[in-house]
């Protein structure tokens, strides 16, 4: 059967999919992918010399929704407040592609979706992946959309590991290499999070090996648990002291009981519970995995040093928080010793800030600042050489 | 002489000692102006390394390759002689051990560019006899007690360190406090006087290779043949 590329427009979540037909996708587990689908969203022009592209790589929990309007949350984009119109990654300049990861649950293949050699959700049966398989399958794409070369590749946290993986996969397909808040590897303190929250899930009795669609049942005990977990993980001590306190929440007494008598458990039980509305549990089983199973720590000095293809022209910028306990910045910076052990482009900031690791996703001017200058600065070096 | 215009003096000088299209870091680099400096009239290819996270975000908006680091722990990340030049530009005084870091710099580059303001001008030595208290000048302007100047010298003492340690001074200047410059000459005892601020090119004793006689032309050579 001969190989099909289909690009369509998906009504529901007002996007785009590239749909693979008959194309050979060889994951690392071996297994072969060979029908398989990418929603992805654009925003802004991709310019005649096809010299702006930027590719934005979610996290763990994120999806293609980069910007804009989320169809499915009705509210803004996961990192509205980084790219569009005269922001950051300023739209009006850069043409911003950002996919659903393989493995996702919104509308890339995944376990959600349907295994076309047995025409029945994928569920528990989904292969096992990782982000080298995440990123091939975004290399698709990219080579659909016929870009020669994207101009910056840009992730935070299981994000900035695509990074990374694009940097030594495909060296000669990007310029530019944003990380924020990643690793060389995932921490065995990050596993062991990873893993609370998996058992959550599979301990829910609606789990079902992962086979919850045929039953009409979905764990969401089991995920939202996982996602509190996560949650915690995600802030820090002192965010979360200065945003909640030991506050109660809508009483003046202790129940004396076990109700959301703070404003934490509160604060941590809604997102549990609006969590579940918007991610699908075995998604997250498969791509908490997937970053698990992430370590470079051989590979990337290797590569970089011995790369056949060639990678010296890549300007990285690392990015760290302070407060983050979940990448900190001593292990970004493994990553900058590295490189400058080969005297690679590189640069590195820490930023002050008590808002933990999720502090890519919020405001943090001097994020904003150092984004907006790297990217203009060498666009313009870039567009002045040609 | 204000401030900026002895920065201004001084990145012109650092510039004069280097060759075109070389590899240079210069450590403490600021928002990067020398290196920016240096990328523009000369093609360098450049690093930077600076303490101070705003002004690291400076340099690397301006799309320098800069990382926020401290000359005294992440020097050793660099490779061995993997930089022509390294610079280290008025800040050996505000060092915990200025001589690690200067062996630092000669183990990163192949040479090493050095500047420091003189404890030796006559001024500061005239304060300290006539006042006997801690000199502050236009050049040193800190109070004793908030100086991040931490191990003052003159160039008599830099000079004998480097003799000490094999290494070559190849170029010394010297600028006065009025902006005159002029090249410091090791038995030359009045530069240690005039001089407010100095500016040395270092590199290591050069040794030349040995070279094995023999029939056989190259055994280099001869090796790869045979494989």
């Amino acid at each position: 059967m001969s190989q099909t590329l289909e690009i369509i427009v998906n009504q529901k979540l007002e996007c785009n999919v590239a749909l693979f037909s008959n194309v050979i996708c060889k994951l690392d587990s071996d297994i072969e992918l060979n029908n398989f689908q990418i929603a992805y969203k654009t925003f802004g022009k991709l310019n005649k010399n096809k010299n702006n592209a930027i590719l934005v790589c979610h996290a763990l929990t994120g999806d293609q929704f980069v910007s804009g309007k989320n169809p499915i949350t009705k509210k803004d984009g996961w990192w509205s407040r980084m790219v569009g119109p005269n922001k950051p990654i300023d739209t009006n300049r850069y043409f911003v592609i950002c996919s659903n990861v393989l493995g996702g649950c919104c509308g890339t293949t995944g376990p959600k979706e349907i295994d076309h050699k047995t025409n029945s959700i994928y569920g528990g049966t989904f292969p096992s992946i990782t982000i080298r398989d995440i990123v091939k399958v975004q290399k698709f794409l990219i080579d659909a959309l016929e870009i020669e070369k994207i101009f910056a590749v840009i992730g935070g946290s299981m994000g900035a590991m695509q990074v990374l993986q694009w940097s030594i996969d495909y060296p000669d397909k990007l310029i530019n290499a944003i990380h924020i808040a990643g690793a060389l590897k995932h921490s065995t303190q990050n596993i062991a999070f990873h893993e609370v929250g998996r058992q959550a899930i599979m301990n829910d009795t609606a789990w079902n090996k992962g086979n919850y669609s045929e039953k009409n049942n979905i764990p969401e005990r089991g995920l939202s648990v996982a996602r509190m977990i996560a949650h915690i993980t995600y802030l820090s001590e002192d965010a979360m002291h200065r945003k909640f306190g030991r506050r109660l929440q809508s009483r003046d007494i202790i129940s004396f009981g076990f109700d959301a008598d703070f404003q934490i458990e509160s604060y941590l039980r809604h997102q549990g519970r609006s969590f579940v509305e918007r991610f699908d549990a075995n998604s997250y089983l498969y791509l908490t995995r997937a970053m698990d199973y992430f370590d470079l720590t051989d590979n990337f000095s290797k590569s970089i040093e011995f790369s056949p293809i060639p990678n010296q022209h890549i300007n990285y910028l690392i990015i760290s928080f302070t407060s983050d306990w979940l990448f900190p910045t001593n292990e970004n910076k493994q990553i900058v010793k590295t490189l400058n052990y080969f005297t690679r482009n590189v640069s590195f900031t820490e930023i002050e800030t008590d808002k933990g690791h999720d502090s890519f996703l919020l405001d943090e001017p001097e994020l904003d600042l150092t984004i907006a200058g790297f990217l203009n600065s060498n666009y313009n070096k870039l567009t002045s050489d040609e | 002489m204000n401030k900026i215009n002895s920065i201004r003096k001084d990145w012109k000088l650092i510039e004069s000692f280097i060759d075109s299209n070389s590899k240079v870091l210069d450590i403490g680099c600021g928002e990067g102006g020398l290196i920016n400096q240096l990328e523009k009239n000369i093609k360098a290819d450049t690093r930077g390394i600076e303490l101070n996270p705003e002004l690291a975000r400076k340099a690397i908006a301006q799309g320098l390759n800069v990382v926020q680091g401290n000359a005294e722990q992440d020097l050793n990340q660099y490779s061995n002689k993997s930089f022509d030049y390294v610079i280290l530009s008025q800040t050996l005084q505000a060092m915990m051990k200025p001589k690690e870091v200067l062996f630092e710099l000669l183990r990163i580059g192949a040479k090493a560019i050095v500047s420091f303001p003189n404890f030796g001008h006559w001024k500061i030595r005239l304060q300290l006899l006539l006042k006997g208290k801690m000199p502050v000048t236009e050049d040193l302007p800190f109070a004793w007690y908030e100086t991040p100047n931490i191990h003052f010298f003159t160039i008599k003492d830099f000079q004998e360190l480097c003799k000490k340690s094999n290494i070559v001074i190849e170029k010394s200047i010297g600028l006065s406090s009025r902006g005159r410059q002029f090249e410091i000459y090791q038995s030359f005892n009045e530069a240690n006087l005039f001089t407010s601020e100095a500016i040395f090119l270092l590199s290591y004793q050069n040794y030349e290779p040995i070279k094995i006689k023999s029939k056989k032309k190259s055994f280099i050579k001869n090796s790869a043949l045979a494989s």
